[in-house]
């Protein structure tokens, strides 16, 4: 299908990277809002991507218009390099601009992702590109939007501490697992995109820009580098991380997430990184050595 | 300076919804009462005397005079004191007990007889002793306390009034035929209580129309004559009050100032 | 002596017009703290539209609203920042609704309800937050022991005393009832009233209650507020208001109580 759409010559120029370079400025600025308040959502003029929405098109965006010829792209979903979704935008940008592409954390200058965090701890000249579905953490406990902005506006996030409070009265722990809300700098509550809890604290103080993308809710924020990021959660009831018993089966981390596979129709399992690259590293680090 | 010191106050009801007739209750009353004089006030029935006891309580508005009264050190005027410090007067200066018991629904005869205690900043434990020990004086049987009063009869009711209005150390009560449905026995503790008021210090301002009664307490009448009114309403208060008035209608209006007063009481 | 005490809450020259028709004229009193003051007047007298003015939910065309806090300098409610006011209100007022519905979060436990005006107010202790919750909950004669149930599972009455739990937790300065009884029936009603009464005198409150029901006017309020076509047209202490009424309207309203 790419092959149908001309880009060649000036025309190609001009919509490097697939985008217009209009709609380039346009999202750019957005992204420098939301760089300048981080956490605020900032609104921005979705554009149609050949990809049906809620599979990426706010995070392909942000790429779109952050990319040069000289970075060097890593596209996960799920943690994984080689899933459908991660193998086509990861194609579609190394048609579309013309950069090299990696399945390794350390190589990448943009890592474009999808429900995960890479494990490896991102550097300064590093960028991560978050796909998110729901920018508004508040959305499933309020539909208006104007009630949220004005939550947000005056920080009343009493609501968000319910819904922890209810948990715990329920089920005497915070059970939710993904997409755990945060305090970014002290001051808007965030969504980290569905990402589980686990990668939560890799966000806190991180070297590397993270920017998140929602296409179809036409929203862009970001958490700067070296910037405050605080889980909610009670005093006497801590943010905590996913635990497992086991190690991962193929590497033998233990301070990675883990993702659980069926192996047999008996219903043996076994437990393995999510972060494909990860792993992979850890594997041939263990053989080299 | 006497505890109360009534001077040439009067009052008229306007009754708007019959045409704006003017009714006058009360005309150019003066009187005093000194500290633990018990004084009763006479005349034939609806010639204002619950009129003068609400409005030295504030219930009615005085329109002309004054009444002043001694609050604390301050010497208040009620006929044209603020709410807020009237309150205040009652509260601590001014008591007021009525034939009637305002049946708060669903608080215990104990609580009823204890609240203005409470309402003085009095410790919940010695504002309940008290109350049950004047329950006790009062012949209301000890079952009966924990019971909000609402289904006791008259007589009993009536006592659980006295007791709340007695209960506290005011300086000046305002009886309003307290005892009138009480039986020999009981009326003759009501009595007892009053002296007992009156050594202490109290004083009272009272309408008894149970002649032993007044006998027994009163150490002063003071008569309070019916006023006669006219009927043209567009007439200014100070013609209409010199003007005569059947005394038939002048019934009649009496008992339509009482669909005001029973229609809020429940 | 507390009539030199500044008032909790100054009313002054009080407007409000919608459509060119003014719903408040000119409306102006003064409340202090362990005051109740009853608004009664029929439907569109503007009672609830004075509600909603001084919860700061609706700004006045023109006049005051004067808040006098301890801690802090007196101010005008209308007057703040938007941030501000919504920043100071939680922690100083609370409403109550007519409906418990509209004051309460129904998909959430009672505990969650009552404990949520503290968690805006930055509480972060669930332990300390439950055992207020549970306290309250007694504090309104609800058995604690319901604190994980739903509002939903509650009766009427019930709901309506969680709402005023959740409204007290903060232990704000001011309360605003819209017709806290409407809408029970008589048995329940009572018990509201009686718990009512308490509290104010427990917490000293300063209450202003709007209802078109005399009598709980006269049971709660030490003074009232006669309004018509948006105005105050007789106010004073609540027994002189109802059995000594001056103006035609008053004796109306009076008049047309029904006896039993």
């Amino acid at each position: 299908m790419l092959d149908d759409l001309a880009l060649n010559g000036e025309a190609e120029e001009y919509s490097y990277g697939f985008l217009d370079e209009q709609t380039k400025r346009m999202i750019r600025r957005a992204i420098l809002k939301a760089v300048s308040i981080p956490g605020y959502q900032v609104p921005f003029g979705d554009r149609e991507i050949p990809l049906p929405p809620g599979w990426g098109t706010g995070g392909i965006q942000v790429t779109a218009s952050i990319i040069g010829k000289t970075d060097c792209l890593k596209v996960i979903d799920q943690g994984a390099d080689d899933t459908t979704n991660a193998v086509s935008i990861r194609r579609f940008f190394a048609r579309v601009a013309r950069v090299n592409t990696t399945e390794s954390t350390g190589e990448a200058t943009i890592v474009q992702s999808r429900h995960r965090i890479p494990e490896r701890p991102l550097q300064d000249d590093q960028i991560l590109v978050m796909q998110v579905p729901q920018p508004e953490p508040l959305r499933r406990l309020v539909t208006s939007e104007v009630e949220t902005r004005k939550l947000h506006a005056f920080a009343r996030y009493g609501l968000m501490q319910v819904r922890l409070y209810e948990d715990i009265a329920r089920y005497g722990n915070i059970v939710m697992s993904h997409d755990y809300p945060v305090r970014v700098h002290d001051r808007y509550l965030a969504s980290p995109s569905p990402v589980p809890k686990f990668d939560n604290p890799k966000l806190h103080r991180s070297r590397a820009l993270t920017i998140f993308g929602a296409g179809r809710e036409r929203r862009i924020y970001a958490i700067p580098p070296f910037t405050d990021v605080r889980s909610i959660d009670f005093d006497d009831h801590p943010f905590e991380r996913q635990k497992w018993q086991s190690c991962c089966a193929r590497c033998g981390a233990e301070d990675s997430y883990l993702d659980e596979m069926l192996l047999d129709d008996a219903g043996n399992t076994q437990f393995v990184c999510s972060d494909t690259s990860y792993c992979n590293d850890r594997l041939s680090e263990g053989a080299s050595r | 300076m006497p505890v109360l010191h009534v001077s040439n106050i009067g009052k008229q009801f306007v009754m708007h919804l019959r045409g704006g007739i003017r009714i006058p209750a009360i005309s150019n009353l003066s009187f005093s009462v000194e500290r633990g004089e018990c004084v009763v006030l006479n005349g034939p029935s609806g010639a204002g005397k619950s009129s003068v006891l609400k409005m030295v309580y504030g219930t009615y508005e005085t329109e002309n005079g004054g009444i002043l009264v001694r609050h604390g050190d301050r010497i208040i005027d009620i006929a044209s004191a603020d709410p807020l410090v009237m309150k205040q007067v009652r509260r601590t200066t001014v008591g007021y007990v009525s034939q009637f018991l305002r049946v708060v629904p669903r608080i215990s005869a104990r609580d009823l007889v204890a609240e203005p205690l409470l309402a003085e900043g009095e410790h919940h434990d010695v504002a309940i002793s008290r109350a049950e020990a004047l329950l006790d004086r009062l012949n209301v049987p000890e079952s009966l306390w924990a019971l909000p009063p609402a289904t006791f009869s008259g007589g009993e009711q009536q006592r659980v009034n006295i007791a709340r209005g007695f209960i506290t150390q005011h300086p000046l009560l305002l009886l309003d035929e307290p005892s009138a449905s009480l039986d020999a026995r009981n009326r003759q503790i009501v009595i007892e209580l009053i002296n007992k008021k009156k050594a202490a210090g109290v004083t009272m301002l009272c309408i008894f129309h149970d002649a032993e009664m007044r006998e027994a307490v009163a150490d002063r009448f003071i008569e309070v004559s019916p006023l006669l009114s006219g009927q043209n309403g567009s007439e200014p208060s100070s013609d209409a009050s010199k003007t005569p008035m059947p005394p038939s209608s002048r019934a009649q209006s009496t008992q339509k100032r009482r669909g005001y007063l029973s229609g809020i009481r429940t | 002596m507390s009539d030199v005490v500044k008032p909790v809450l100054q009313v002054n020259g009080l407007t409000k017009v919608f459509d060119r028709r003014l719903a408040c004229q000119d409306i102006s009193f003064t409340l202090h703290r362990g005051e109740v003051l009853g608004i009664v007047g029929e439907s569109g007298s503007g009672k609830s539209t004075l509600l909603k003015c001084l919860a700061g939910l609706m700004p006045p065309d023109a006049g005051n609203i004067t808040l006098s806090l301890p801690d802090r300098e007196e101010c005008d409610l209308w007057r703040l920042e938007e941030a501000e006011r919504e920043r100071l209100l939680p922690t100083i007022l609370a409403i109550i609704h007519q409906n418990a519905r509209d004051g309460l979060r129904l998909d959430v436990s009672a505990g969650g309800n009552i404990s949520e005006p503290l968690m805006t107010n930055g509480h972060r202790h669930y332990g300390t937050l439950r055992s207020v919750a549970m306290e309250w909950l007694k504090n309104v004669e609800i058995d604690p022991a319901r604190v994980d149930d739903l509002p939903q599972t509650f009766s009427g009455g019930m709901q309506q005393r969680l709402q005023i739990a959740r409204g007290l937790v903060t232990h704000p300065q001011l309360v605003l009832m819209d017709e806290p009884t409407g809408g029970l029936d008589v048995s329940v009603q009572a018990k509201l009233l009686d718990l009512l009464r308490r509290l104010v005198r427990e917490f000293n409150l300063a209450v202003v209650i709007v209802t078109h029901d005399l009598g709980v006017a006269r049971l709660l309020s030490d003074r009232l507020m006669v309004m018509q076509s948006g105005r105050v047209i007789e106010t004073g202490l609540s027994d002189r208001v109802l059995e000594d009424p001056r103006q035609p309207y008053t004796q109306l309203l009076v008049s047309s109580v029904l006896q039993v």
